[in-house]
């Protein structure tokens, strides 16, 4: 079946196996491989994306819900080489090691300082308990999202869609 | 200004945070062009005898290309067990045969070729697999009775046996004698990416093989053994790889045989496993059924402790074989025992094999101490905290060999101590338990104490040596190649500072690679908290080298006595004495000639970091919900390079440990069913579970190399979680409760009180 989306500001239109997941399409179809899998069963967030606005978990959406909608990935965070305030405070704060929860991290985080632009240590945890890390026992990611608050709405605005370009 | 101790943000993270690493499942090499996808069709019974596998209906499915079963194989012989004193009857067959045994769920029976990624599952489900189940051996008890044996061909389930039982008369000169049998359960490493591997065939007769790994050279080497073929035809790469945490230590059969089977395709293969599959497939960790006993005198004073292990291994044995060798060379831990007694039994049993898992098998030795001491303290009467400071080693700063048989660098147990108790306000937080027990709160708060000292850069098959390369290229940037193989821990930023501490290159110009055998045929890769130590030593090394190289040239050029030339770090190379700016570059130097250094570095011996915790919870003791609410920690480590990282390393650390103590358990049912198989039903820690952590800081150096750093990647997980565990029994000591096994569940403490109530010891 035919799947159209805008992906990270740009009009994708493609042809799918009504079953494939969201995650899938963007991977394999749309090579965006900074979306990561990491469990079959919603549990660890390493999928997670924007779907017009919220963030949502790739792994357990068909890319034919996503029909129409506006996604963002990781990849379409920076605008114009600039981090986005999410990205450049996992940076500053060492948010990340392996780097494998970082792209559904990062995601879900700024949907956290969207929902809530000024969060506690307690409710940043709370926001992001959907998202499993192995690696950094949360102390730096929680730190990061802290961080990335001070620098005000952008932190939980994803950049607005681009030009539309043909697929 | 130094560039050591100072906390620079990675240079891994722009590419990471921007477009993602880029893990073996991401790749797009064009030598992967057009890959067929593997998907293994697994035993979902834990032992029995296979009867029939009929694969005729899948061959015929969409996109298959192939079905592969063990009528299959050709010339692929069974895999040796992985250590040279383990019977050759423990093998491990590719694929389960007809008439042959399956020995856990997850033991491979088929594997399907198909053109697209979801034709696999769909083919892998019609494959048929009919198996006659036989009694699941689950656990030690059960295969130390050999009423069923799972390899008759061995004739025992009994793997291995270390050390001898303790005399008779072991704790006879003691007033007081306390001993537990105790677990220090089974769980999952559970790196945020499951395992994978591709494979593709050049026509020079070689085969690249990419897989997520913590040391190619290692896996290249296991790979080229188990096919057969000269390790030079076999060129492994590494690329980004999300966690490991000792799971990737060494190669697994799945990645040999993705290049055999795009070798017998004749195209590219990959493969990627669903999390359910790597939580039966990937090794595991801990497993240990401990008894501790513990004896000394009511003043506080231990004289004897023993530590009795019985090591799960699971359905083949692997490396976590000998880990119990190391529970038994740490089991003094901190402290100076007169009589130290250890021994070991490691059992096969029908569970996914256990291997290596952060900190691999000091945990164990940590958490059996401590809780003895606990145990003692509390007999005794005492406070835990004085019990320990009593039995410490005196603070020592030559080598120091403990009744178990390990010589220490460096050490002051006493001052950590005193340290994280001062932090945390050791004092206070026992007056307001007190406060708390004295009311009959619902909620009490236990304050766990624990102190540590582990082993890291041990020798791990790859002695106690790392090589570097470092090459000032001629426009200013250099290249460092390691053997250690990084996953996390970020590297390339720490090697590019020692380079840069040496050479005034920016770190944002040092290149730093790994994880690729044609590059970089030696190597011993990353684990046992070794790459600082050694791989860093050897950048550092390197670099001292280079310098050394460069004057020399560099006073020819300038007509220069040699020793008239100091390294002018400002400008990036040498200048005569006194004259900064005036001299000659690293990049001229390397314009003129080619200007590298390959250097190996062996450390004298291995290090051992030590640390203490504190960790306070609050538990329910109307539900047993326990919550840690603080946990404060030193962790001395040595001299640090970047404190940023290493902090991140402690804290990744203490959160496992915190999963162990309260949350994480692999279980198996009767007939050795997993019961934890996805994240759904596995309780992997999470951001709520867990509070922000408080770092003290303490940096004793080591003289065992030239930085004084000592490993950091485990030693957060060995203090935490016995420091967890204690605090968990100790808010509802007063109830009566002395022992509580790991995970502390809720459901685990509330029994505990009840039984308490009830007026039976635990």
């Amino acid at each position: 079946m035919q799947v159209s989306m805008t992906v990270n500001g740009q009009q994708r239109t493609d042809e799918v196996e009504p079953r494939t997941l969201l995650a899938h399409h963007l991977r394999d179809n749309l090579g965006l491989t900074a979306t990561n899998i990491g469990c079959d069963s919603t549990s660890c967030g390493a999928c997670t994306v924007m779907v017009d606005g919220l963030t949502v978990k790739s792994c357990t959406v068909l890319a034919l819900q996503a029909e129409g909608s506006e996604v963002t990935t990781l990849e379409g965070l920076s605008t114009d080489g600039e981090l986005h305030p999410v990205q450049a405070a996992f940076r500053s704060e060492h948010g990340l090691q392996c780097g494998f929860c970082t792209s559904g991290m990062v995601m879900a985080a700024v949907g956290v300082l969207a929902d809530n632009p000024n969060p506690t240590d307690r409710e940043v945890r709370e926001g992001l308990e959907g998202n499993l890390c192995r690696c950094t026992g949360y102390h730096n990611i929680v730190q990061a999202v802290l961080k990335a608050a001070e620098s005000g709405p952008a932190a939980g605005q994803v950049p607005s869609a681009k030009q539309e370009v043909t697929a | 200004m130094s560039i050591l101790g100072t906390r620079v943000v990675r240079t891994e993270d722009p590419l990471f945070l921007t477009r993602g690493a880029v893990y073996t499942d991401d790749l797009t090499d064009p030598r992967l062009a057009g890959a067929l996808h593997a998907t293994f069709v697994r035993s979902t019974v834990a032992h029995g005898t296979v009867t029939e596998v009929d694969a005729s209906a899948a061959r015929e499915a969409p996109g298959v290309v192939a079905v592969y079963t063990a009528e299959d194989l050709g010339d692929l012989q069974p895999v040796p067990p992985p250590l040279p004193f383990l019977d050759a009857g423990f093998a491990r067959p590719w694929l389960v045969p007809v008439g042959g045994r399956v020995h856990f769920v997850g033991d491979l029976v088929a594997v399907v070729l198909t053109e697209e990624r979801y034709q696999g599952e769909d083919a892998a489900e019609m494959v048929v697999v009919d198996i006659d189940p036989l009694p699941a051996v689950v656990g030690t008890a059960a295969a130390a009775t050999d009423e069923t044996v799972l390899f008759p061909e061995v004739g025992t389930n009994k793997v291995a046996a270390f050390g001898e039982p303790a005399p008779e008369d072991f704790f006879a000169d003691c007033e007081v004698v306390v001993t537990r049998a105790i677990v220090n359960q089974r769980v999952a490493a559970a790196p945020l990416e499951t395992r994978a591997a591709s494979a593709a065939w050049g026509e020079d007769g070689r085969v690249t093989i990419w897989c997520t790994n913590q040391g190619a050279q290692q896996a290249q080497g296991q790979i080229a053994g188990w096919l057969g073929l000269d390790p030079k035809l076999v060129h492994l790469v590494t690329p980004d790889v999300g966690g490991g945490f000792g799971a990737k230590i060494g190669a697994d059969q799945e990645y040999a045989f993705v290049a055999w089977l795009a070798q017998q395709a004749g195209r590219p293969v990959r493969w990627a496993e669903s999390r359910s599959e790597n939580m039966t497939g990937m090794l595991q960790g801990r497993a240990q059924d401990q008894v501790i006993t513990i004896g000394g005198d009511r003043d506080g004073t231990v004289k004897a402790y023993s530590l009795v292990v019985n090591q799960d291994c699971g359905a083949y044995p692997r490396i976590g074989t000998v880990l119990p060798t190391l529970t038994m060379l740490m089991a003094a831990a901190v402290y100076d025992i007169p009589k130290v007694h250890a021994q070991a039994t490691c059992y096969a049993t029908n569970g996914t094999s256990i291997g290596a898992y952060r900190g691999a098998g000091r945990p164990e030795a940590t958490a059996a101490a401590e809780r003895a001491m606990d145990l003692f303290a509390a007999e005794i009467g005492m406070d835990p905290a004085d019990v320990r400071r009593k039995n410490f080693i005196a603070p020592f700063t030559e080598p120091f060999t403990t009744s178990s048989g390990a010589t220490y660098d460096s050490g002051d147990y006493a001052a950590a101590l005193d340290r994280v108790l001062e932090a945390a306000g050791y004092a206070e937080l026992r007056a307001e338990q007190a406060r708390r027990r004295e009311r009959g709160d619902v909620r009490q708060l236990g304050i766990g104490v624990s102190a540590y000292v582990e082993i890291t850069g041990a020798d791990s098959g790859h002695g106690t040596s790392e090589n570097a390369e470092l090459e000032v290229h001629p426009d200013g940037t250099a290249t460092v190649l390691t053997g250690t193989s990084p996953h996390g821990q970020g590297h390339a930023t720490t090697w590019a500072m020692l380079a840069s501490e040496q050479l005034g290159i920016p770190v944002e110009k040092i290149t730093v690679l790994h994880g690729d055998t044609d590059r970089i045929p030696d190597g011993g890769g990353t684990m046992g908290s070794r790459s600082l130590q050694q791989g860093g030593a050897a950048v550092h090394q390197a670099a001292v080298e280079l310098v050394e190289v460069a004057r020399k040239r560099a006073a020819e050029l300038l007509e220069a006595n040699p020793d008239d030339l100091e390294v002018d770090l400002a400008n990036a190379g040498l200048s005569v004495k006194g004259t900064p700016g005036t001299g000659i570059t690293w990049a001229q130097l390397a314009a003129d000639e080619q200007l590298i250094v390959q250097t190996t570095f062996t450390a004298n011996a291995p290090t051992f970091p030590f640390g203490a915790h504190v960790a306070v919870v609050e538990t329910d003791v109307e539900s047993g919900k326990a919550v840690v609410t603080r946990l404060i920690t030193v962790d001395d480590a040595g001299t640090i390079i970047n404190p940023l990282l290493a902090e991140g390393q402690r804290h990744g650390g203490i959160a496992q440990g915190v999963g162990q103590a309260l949350l994480e358990e692999i279980l198996y049912d009767e007939d050795g069913n997993p019961q934890t198989s996805t994240f759904a039903d596995y309780p992997f820690v999470s951001a709520t579970e867990l509070p922000s952590f408080e770092l003290v800081e303490m940096a004793t150096p080591t003289p065992m190399n030239p930085l004084g750093a000592k490993g950091i990647g485990e030693a957060g997980t060995i203090g935490s979680t016995p420091a967890v565990q204690s605090a968990v029994v100790d808010s509802v000591a007063h109830l009566g409760v002395r022992h509580i096994d790991m995970p502390a569940t809720s459901m685990r403490v509330w029994r505990a009180v009840r039984e308490a109530q009830k007026g039976s010891t635990n």
